[in-house]
């Protein structure tokens, strides 16, 4: 059964073959078996998410389901859920029950989704190995000695595993493609302002991005059709009609102008990651696109800038937690810096704590001019190579990640860490979409190729992702840890 | 050595939204702490701010009032600093960009001469909550009711030259955002807060002194008192060999003093950013046009216009347009009866007066402006003499009836010009006074025109006032005058 993908699932669902109650058990049963070793989720809700099965069920019974009433998923625990704890994956906020629900949850409830739970992430969404969680290191379904990639690496995990159909990521560097290109599934980051970041714990406001993690491109065309469109509670969500990202999957490809730009096939690139790569865009051309190299010049200059720009809003946005209002407070606090001081010292980890530093800084009087207004003009040369590549051809193609992932430890320097998100994070600095499918393996690891579109692209992302899935099975092979457990 | 004054104000003004800058919770004043805060307020994960449209219409008619630049862009931006009333660790305020660009206010001293102030800037921010230390057994509560109202802070530049013009300055910044209905102005429940800076520099000096900023200057007294006591600290301080050092400082009105609350090498450093979550506030010309075109009368259109419109002294006009609601009052006696000079008289006296007695400002009257104008009109139409009139006003200030009509019949106060019947009193009164009689027929020609005050006012008593004063003064002659 969790062999099937959330299309599958919906589908066994709608002709009555399964029923949600039958299917939320499964993988519920399914989580229990496996989450010791994966350690994917941080909490499971067992008992609300029967009872959502049950509604579901009964919504189905009385012809008043839609497709997705009754599919189980699971949502990054950095999206609020009311009454659930909602802890960012950081000890600050292990004590955190959130009093609402995020906007995608609500469009995900009032859909008739069913949440099994949240799952494992890097601490506030800094990282890029899920080796930064208080609840500890998430393991690789392809092979435990690796990390699943980060921050969503707790969705790329259970997906992969089998262990729920889909779940939502969140995107502010890479956070949704890599650990999908790690895990072997299919991750889109929708263009900011697609999909409303109520409810979603900041980490850098003007880059974060929630998307869908499943296991095809088909998937994430059924989940982004519920949670894209305007909020009117989050200003930078943008007043722009959701087209029915389904609708599209099976445009024909021939005519298709790809452009490689030639920055994400130089040094520091994995000699196997570069070879999928390269025999993926060859299935392309052989469904008729064409293929040309691009340049996207300051590509080098966005690890740098990123580095400015998100820590310096995080060191902002992450100044709530203080120790007064919710989440972890220091015992005994003799006065109020002393409370300020122990609550921040205690409750972030070592990355979170070293992004508030490096964000302090740039923002300090002195230095603002340096740092941070010339990272944001360095942001928009970044965002022009893309729109005039755009100009020449329809989507780029390169590989998620340099390297397939790496084991459990074996990266203890940050920036060596950082460079991980070399051909990610330049995406989310440009506001555009990207999508990492899975095309091939070095090893037992699964390599991702990532295509990126121009602003309000996804339609176009999913089909020319859709057509690749149907030519390949990248995207249906499991990893054995899934079949072992079953 | 002569000294002179510089100083240069910023004034917060607590815009009269419904709603809060960045959310939905109501901003009255005075509910249970913590129960006007909604997760917005709190600062939870998560949540995000969304701009109140109407506290920018308000940003941008105070700016129309003040005739400056209305950008078309503006930005918010963070200041970042932890304290436990500012929920999200920073404060979303205005740094760069500010909604209202240079403008400048005329300024009406004393004198009646008039001073142009220019306008720095003016900005849109969200305030903190308030700290509680009392009642808590020793601990420290946290109230955030406060917390997201919004201010417009104004920033003056360092043009005012005394105490006197600085008060005179936030006078005239209170009448115009009252005239514009986009704050109540009330100091005491803190809808209007004022930092001041001062330097002092020899006269003749072009380069500006080392200056202070006094915080927490909350009434127009206070600005005036604050002021005296910094700018002698400082001349004394330069005086005595010492120098002044840049710093903030506090007023406390109970002493009458301020002191040093931080320099300026412990100030914060706020790491101001634009803030990612709002997007800059962009005005197209036709949203501004169309506040322009809603903008009310202000204050000193409307002083010149009753200067010079309807004839009243410079000294009326200035008092009756200082404050809207003291206007609209005026205004209201002034269509009622018909005579600006008139409903002049009797707002600035009578009533005036009266609410002074009783410490209560024009909205607190127990006379509303339509009962006042009812019973001029009986002056003017001579149904009741001044005196009367008096009675009829206290009469409805004290409630004893809706209109002055029905004052005036229930008292019987109607005035009497019926001459057989003033006759018929004044013969009554000659009767009993044959004294007084006597007196003024022994008396000198030239002194009997002040005799004749006796009579009138026998007279005046035995109509109970009612009795039309010239006609008992001519009457009252000529019968007099026959006894000689």
């Amino acid at each position: 059964m969790h062999d099937k993908t959330l299309t599958q699932v919906a589908a066994a669902l709608a002709s009555g073959e399964v029923s949600s109650r039958e299917l939320t058990a499964h993988y519920l049963k399914r989580i229990e078996q496996t989450n010791r070793q994966l350690n994917s989720f941080i909490s499971v809700t067992s008992e609300q998410a029967l009872q959502q099965a049950d509604q579901a069920d009964q919504a189905r019974a009385s012809g008043d389901a839609g497709l997705l009433t009754g599919v189980p998923l699971a949502l990054k625990d950095i999206f609020c859920t009311q009454g659930v704890k909602t802890s960012c994956g950081s000890r600050m906020l292990d004590n955190f029950i959130a009093p609402y629900d995020a906007h995608v949850v609500e469009k995900l409830k009032a859909a008739g989704c069913v949440s099994l739970g949240k799952t494992n992430m890097d601490e506030f969404a800094m990282g890029s190995s899920n080796e930064n969680s208080y609840y500890g290191a998430v393991k690789n379904p392809w092979d435990v000695t690796a990390v699943p990639g980060g921050s969503s690496g707790g969705s790329a995990a259970a997906v992969a595993a089998g262990i729920t159909p889909a779940a939502l990521g969140t995107d502010t560097g890479g956070s949704i493609r890599q650990p999908a290109a790690f895990c072997g599934i299919t991750g889109l980051k929708p263009t900011y302002g697609r999909v409303s970041r109520y409810g979603m714990i900041a980490y850098a406001s003007s880059l974060d991005q929630a998307g869908p993690m499943a296991r095809s491109a088909e998937d994430c065309a059924h989940l982004l059709n519920v949670m894209a469109g305007q909020d009117l509670r989050d200003s930078t969500s943008v007043a722009r009609g959701v087209p029915d990202y389904t609708e599209t999957l099976n445009a024909p490809l021939s005519g298709l102008k790809i452009g490689l730009p030639k920055e994400y096939f130089g040094d520091g690139l994995d000699p196997g990651v570069e070879k999928a790569v390269r025999e993926a865009v060859k299935i392309y051309e052989a469904l008729g696109a064409t293929v040309k190299e691009v340049s996207l010049p300051h590509t080098h200059f966005a690890i740098p800038a990123y580095y400015v720009i998100a820590p310096a809003e995080a060191s902002s946005n992450l100044s709530r937690f203080d120790g007064v209002r919710f989440g972890h407070r220091c015992d005994d606090p003799q006065d109020l810096v002393d409370l300020y001081k122990r609550s921040r010292a205690e409750g972030f980890g070592d990355e979170v704590k070293r992004r508030i530093l490096i964000g302090t800084h740039t923002l300090s009087e002195g230095f603002f001019d340096a740092y941070y207004t010339k990272a944001q003009q360095v942001r928009r040369l970044i965002r022009q190579d893309f729109l005039d590549a755009f100009e020449d051809v329809d989507v780029l193609m390169g590989p998620a990640s340099p390297t397939p992932a790496f084991d459990i430890g074996a990266k203890k320097d940050p920036v060596s860490m950082y460079l991980q998100d070399i051909y990610t994070i330049a995406v989310n600095l440009a506001g555009i979409p990207g999508i990492s499918v899975p095309a091939g393996r070095v090893g037992h690891r699964p390599v991702g190729l990532q295509i990126l579109g121009t602003h309000f692209a996804e339609a176009q992302l999913l089909n020319v992702a859709h057509q690749f899935q149907k030519a390949t099975d990248w995207h249906q092979q499991r990893p054995s840890f899934a079949e072992e457990k079953a | 050595m002569e000294w002179e004054t510089v100083i240069g104000l910023e004034v917060h003004v607590q815009l009269a939204t419904k709603s809060k800058i960045f959310s939905g919770a109501s901003t009255a004043f005075g509910a249970e702490p913590n129960s006007q805060a909604c997760a917005v307020d709190l600062g939870l994960p998560g949540i995000l701010p969304v701009v109140n449209e109407q506290a920018v219409a308000m940003a941008v008619q105070f700016g129309l009032a003040v005739h400056a630049d209305i950008p078309e862009v503006s930005v918010f931006d963070r200041k970042n600093y932890f304290y436990p009333d500012l929920p999200k660790g920073y404060q979303t305020s205005q740094m760069y960009h500010p909604i209202v660009g240079p403008g400048s206010i005329d300024v009406t001293l004393e004198d009646h001469s008039t001073r142009k102030i220019r306008i720095h800037h003016a900005h849109l921010e969200e305030d903190a909550g308030k700290s509680l230390h009392e009642d808590i057994h020793g601990m420290t509560g946290i109230d955030l009711n406060r917390a997201g109202t919004p201010l417009l802070e104004i920033v003056s530049e360092p043009d005012m030259r005394s105490a006197k013009e600085a008060a005179a300055y936030l006078k005239a910044i209170h009448s115009i955002v009252t005239y514009l209905g986009i704050s109540d102005g009330n100091m005491a429940e803190g809808s209007m807060r004022c930092d001041v800076n001062v330097s002092v520099r020899p006269k003749g000096q072009e380069s500006f002194g080392t200056r202070a900023e006094v915080k927490n200057v909350n009434s127009f007294r206070f600005v005036e008192r604050a002021i005296a006591f910094e700018v002698d600290r400082q001349i004394e301080l330069i005086e005595d060999g010492g120098k002044v050092v840049q710093e903030t400082r506090l007023y406390d009105p109970e002493r009458d003093e301020t002191r040093s609350m931080r320099t300026k090498e412990e100030a914060n450093d706020y790491r101001y950013f634009p803030c990612p979550d709002l997007l800059p506030v962009v005005l197209d010309q036709a949203y501004v046009d169309h506040l322009r075109e809603q903008l009310p009368e202000l204050p000193a259109d409307k002083r010149e216009r009753f200067q010079n419109g309807l004839g009243l002294s410079a000294y009326d006009a200035h008092v009756l347009s200082a404050s809207r609601a003291v206007a609209d009052y005026f205004e209201e006696v002034m269509d009622v009866c018909g005579d600006a000079k008139q409903a002049a008289n009797w707002v600035q006296g009578e009533l005036s007066g009266a609410l002074n007695r009783e410490n209560l400002n024009i909205e607190q009257s127990p006379v509303n402006a339509r009962q006042l104008g009812e019973l001029v009109v009986r002056v003017i139409d001579g149904t009741i003499n001044g005196k009367a009139a008096k009675q009829v006003f206290q009469a409805l200030w004290n409630n004893q009836g809706a209109s002055a009509d029905e004052v005036i019949d229930a008292k019987g106060l109607k005035q009497v010009t019926d001459s057989g019947a003033i006759e018929a009193m004044i013969d009554q009164v000659i009767a009993d006074s044959p004294a007084q009689v006597a007196q003024y027929c022994d008396a000198e020609p030239d002194k009997r025109g002040k005799m004749i005050g006796y009579f009138v006012g026998q007279v005046m008593k035995a109509s109970r006032g009612t009795a039309n004063p010239q006609q008992v003064n001519t009457l009252l002659k000529e019968k007099l005058d026959a006894k000689l």
